[in-house]
């Protein structure tokens, strides 16, 4: 079986800058896959070369095995949810739904009906009339989400697609995509720039940074075994040691990244620290500390003690929670 | 503390002072005084000069001339319009609206790829350049152009100046030898009349199109390509609906400036009338006002039609 998209050496240059720059990228068929990066990471512009918006300087896609380059938009059998949605302001909900079968000379009731059914699909049933202004964010966000799976894409792809929702929204529509992903077996491609939605949906990640990949690997291992400096920074904001730091802790002289929330904190044995600044997040409480001269955050969940500002601390850590990255990550 | 008081900015500033500071603050609290007093001068410029004058026409066009001593009869009377519906009179209202209706086609066919290309492609110097390209030819004043055009099209003009060396005055020639649209010369047939008009309101349908296709945002092209269709489905499906409203409003420039113009087709074409020149002749030479009068609500009465079709066909969703 081919991979759904697979990108060999992939560049994509505008100008002298490198959005892209020699990507590679297996994507299996219905996998969840996230790019995760910053903005201007080339995340978005990786989506865009799937989608056809954009084509590569140099290098090879493929899509289900097939060669994508020099293939327009209109003869992929790829469907986008757009940033902003993209909704057509001239047609109504269930003709925007209903545009992909329209443009293929699907018949005006047969459309009509799939479109029913993809809205109820996504929990909008009896909204058809509807113009997309009438609509709220979220309930956008649905009609695009189904104005593309009525087409049954071979591969879906979504450039952050809940940015602009609002968090209980957001956190109820990442569950729901999940849900609807497995239930369909599409492949979905979704780009982030919230590490936590991708950590929480994606069976697999590409990490971006400077229109290159950081690092692919599951949310897991993402998260436990960062491969560089930026990754352990970026996904799930880890405390970044330099060589130095790392040696002064009782580590080689290596990159290492330490989670905050696996540092212990108590008043024996360990590292003295300071406590520098203490802020309340709610499921718990970040302490900065100040171990010799270098900040280190560590997280306290609800319910334990916090130590004030000023207070000296000693902190400790399982030995299996400093992760080495090498010397020059 | 009372020292420390002193250096802090009070909470609430003191006025400005002075009738200008009265009044911001007075224009502050009643927006509305302000709208009012900025509105009332263009309105009543509008209302009673320029409707007032409109009004003052149409009822001129219910009153009749006596043929005898050529004094206007200020009764009611639906004379003048019977008048107006004379086969004579017809012939040049048909042939005013059909030149009006061509002249805005070919106006909106030129006009939307020089827009599209503004809209969507040029940037920064380029489209400076745009705007001075199609504003330019406003500058200069239209009896120049016309009679421009005339010696352009002229027997001894450079088109056929031109179509000679390339030994092509055959198609010229052809062209002229057909009915209605021919004539002894360019400049002296129909098909002038309808260049030379073409030329001259181009401008006033490619702004107000390209301000249109500059508010469909690109992402939506990109959506319609990204669900199968083709450019020229994308174009059929998408642009050309959100576009309309543009298309419309100018072809509401071409379409009544066309209407109401006597000087091309006086300069330029056949001696046969238009709405225009018919107006011009009633009121100055033959006198007649209300008959010129009749002539003069036509335009308005077939921009009316106009507006209420195209709002009916739902040129206008998309606003």
């Amino acid at each position: 079986m081919p991979y759904a998209v697979s990108f060999q050496q992939v560049s994509r240059h505008f100008g002298t800058v490198r959005a892209v720059d020699a990507v590679d990228l297996q994507i299996e068929p219905g996998e969840f896959f996230a790019m995760l990066g910053p903005s201007g990471s080339g995340k978005t512009t990786c989506l865009r070369l799937i989608a056809g918006f954009e084509q590569p300087t140099a290098g090879h896609i493929e899509i289900f095995g097939e060669t994508a380059e020099g293939v327009p938009p209109y003869r992929r059998n790829v469907n986008t949810v757009f940033q902003d949605y993209a909704l057509f302001p001239h047609l109504n909900v269930a003709d925007n739904v209903a545009y992909g079968q329209m443009i293929r000379g699907v018949g005006k009731a047969d459309r009509l009906r799939d479109a029913e059914a993809a809205l109820e699909m996504v929990k909008l049933p009896d909204y058809g009339a509807r113009k997309p202004g009438q609509l709220s964010g979220g309930q956008r966000q649905r009609v695009a989400l189904a104005r593309a799976l009525v087409n049954k894409p071979k591969v879906l792809l979504l450039d952050e697609p809940l940015g602009a929702l609002d968090l209980k929204l957001r956190e109820q529509m990442q569950e729901e995509l999940k849900v609807l992903q497995k239930a369909l077996g599409i492949t979905f491609v979704f780009v982030t720039h919230d590490q936590g939605e991708a950590l929480s949906m994606a069976d697999r990640i590409a990490v971006f940074n400077e229109g290159r990949i950081m690092q692919t690997g599951t949310p897991e291992e993402i998260y436990r075994r960062p491969k560089t400096r930026f990754v352990a920074d970026f996904v799930g904001s880890s405390n970044v040691l330099p060589p130095h730091v790392t040696q002064r802790l009782g580590g080689p002289a290596e990159w290492a990244s330490l989670r905050p929330e696996d540092i212990h904190l108590g008043s024996d044995t360990g590292h003295e620290a300071q406590v520098s600044a203490t802020s309340f997040l709610g499921s718990a409480t970040r302490v900065t500390l100040d171990v010799a001269g270098e900040k280190i955050n560590v997280l306290r969940p609800s319910g334990t003690p916090v130590p004030v500002q000023g207070e000296s601390v000693r902190l400790s850590w399982p030995p299996e929670a400093l992760h080495l990255m090498g010397a020059d990550a | 503390m009372s020292t420390a008081a002193t250096a802090v900015p009070a909470a609430i500033l003191p006025g400005r002072g002075g009738i200008g500071g009265a009044l911001s603050d007075a224009f502050w609290r009643k927006p509305g005084l302000l709208l009012f007093l900025m509105l009332t001068p263009p309105l009543l410029w509008l209302g009673v000069i320029y409707l007032g004058s409109l009004f003052a026409l149409l009822i001129q066009s219910f009153f009749s001339i006596d043929e005898f001593s050529g004094m206007v009869v200020r009764e009611f009377t639906l004379k003048t319009y019977g008048e107006l519906l004379r086969p004579s009179n017809l012939d040049i209202i048909v042939r005013t609206v059909t030149m009006a209706g061509m002249v805005t086609i070919a106006s909106a066919i030129i006009a939307f790829p020089i827009a599209y290309y503004a809209a969507r492609y040029a940037k920064g110097r380029w489209k400076a350049v745009f705007y001075l390209g199609v504003m330019l030819p406003l500058w200069s004043s239209y009896l120049v152009k016309v009679y421009a055009w005339k010696l352009i099209l002229a027997k001894e003009g450079i088109l056929t100046w031109v179509l000679d060396k390339l030994h092509l005055t055959f198609l010229i020639d052809g062209w002229l030898a057909l009915p209605v649209v021919g004539g002894n010369s360019l400049s002296l047939s129909t098909t002038g009349t309808f260049l030379v008009f073409v030329y001259v309101w181009l401008p006033f349908m490619i702004l107000p199109m390209q301000a249109a296709l500059e508010r469909v945002p690109g992402n939506l092209l990109e959506a319609s390509a990204d669900l199968g269709a083709s450019p020229g489905q994308t174009f059929r499906n998408v642009l050309f609906p959100l576009a309309l409203p543009g298309v419309i409003a100018g072809s509401i420039f071409t379409f009544s400036l066309t209407l109401g113009d006597y000087i091309i087709p006086q300069i330029i074409g056949t001696s046969h009338l238009f709405i225009g020149m018919a107006v011009y002749a009633h009121q100055g030479t033959a006198g007649n006002i209300p008959l010129a009068a009749a002539f003069t609500v036509v335009p308005v009465v077939i921009m009316g039609v106009y507006l209420w079709l195209a709002k009916r066909a739902g040129a206008f969703n998309a606003l």
